[in-house]
């Protein structure tokens, strides 16, 4: 399984983020689908430099495989205990001077994501994200059948 | 990601941007404008057209330079964006805050 490890800070971004997309495209992601898998991938790592390693350095790793046509990542760093799932969903109705971006990175993850799931694996957070083909909701789910109604 | 100054027109400072706004880039973005702003340019119109990539980092941005021009009677257009960018807006609900334009033309008359 392809994997990539980097310390995690934020000038790791863009090449975590070419891992990402590298992989997506190969499994045959259309490039519109690429840009939200790499949406939801910068969030995640994002929050990763941000939170995970508050007093120490510490790695982040990216795992990809293909399964049954999904793309799957999963994020693991040594850090502090965090589900970033847990994040509250921001106010997306209030105006300029009320709005705040606080957990508008998590909500992005879980609009472009099919699945998300946290779990701490010994000394691991592991975040796993599943991608279909299309977003979840979006019109090229709906033509392809109708099981989800 | 290239910000720049591509013109004046009836008073609104025109900016384009290409490439990728994400936490890496986005302060950037964030500080040329504010650098605009503080100069007296206070309507300005944000052409997106070569924006390929949007992250909440530079929604971030794009909220603190509309608080900043709100406190000075300021304003910002944006325009023609990318279908990516345009979901991300949608999705945020910033398409309802922020005012986006199909065409530059369009942000300059209507704004």
């Amino acid at each position: 399984m392809p994997e990539i490890t980097s310390p995690a800070r934020m000038e790791h971004l863009e090449e975590l983020i070419q891992f990402v997309a590298r992989h997506a495209e190969t499994a045959g992601f259309a490039i519109g689908r690429i840009r939200e898998i790499e949406l939801a991938a910068e969030e995640i790592l994002v929050n990763i430099f941000h939170y995970a390693y508050p007093s120490m350095e510490g790695d982040v790793s990216i795992a990809c495989r293909s399964e049954d046509g999904s793309l799957i990542l999963e994020f693991s760093d040594t850090g502090v205990p965090f589900n970033a799932l847990d994040v509250p969903a921001p106010d997306l109705a209030a105006d300029i001077s009320d709005r705040n971006v606080g957990g508008l990175g998590v909500f992005f993850v879980k609009k472009m994501a099919d699945e998300a799931r946290y779990r701490r694996e010994r000394d691991h957070n592991v975040l796993m994200l599943v991608f279909d083909h299309h977003r979840p909701g979006s019109e090229g789910r709906v033509r392809t059948g109708n099981v989800e109604t | 990601m290239e910000i720049a100054n591509t013109g004046k027109e009836k008073d609104r400072f025109i900016v384009a941007v290409t490439g990728r706004m994400d936490a890496v880039t986005a302060p950037e973005f964030e500080s040329r404008l504010l650098n605009w702003i503080n100069a007296g340019e206070t309507h300005l119109v944000v052409d997106f057209g070569g924006l390929e990539y949007i992250s909440s980092a530079g929604l971030r941005s794009i909220l603190t330079i509309a608080k900043n021009l709100k406190t000075r009677q300021g304003h910002m257009a944006l325009c023609v964006l990318q279908d990516t960018v345009k979901e991300v807006f949608e999705i945020s609900g910033f398409s309802t805050i922020i005012p986006v334009f199909e065409s530059i033309d369009a942000a300059i008359k209507e704004t």
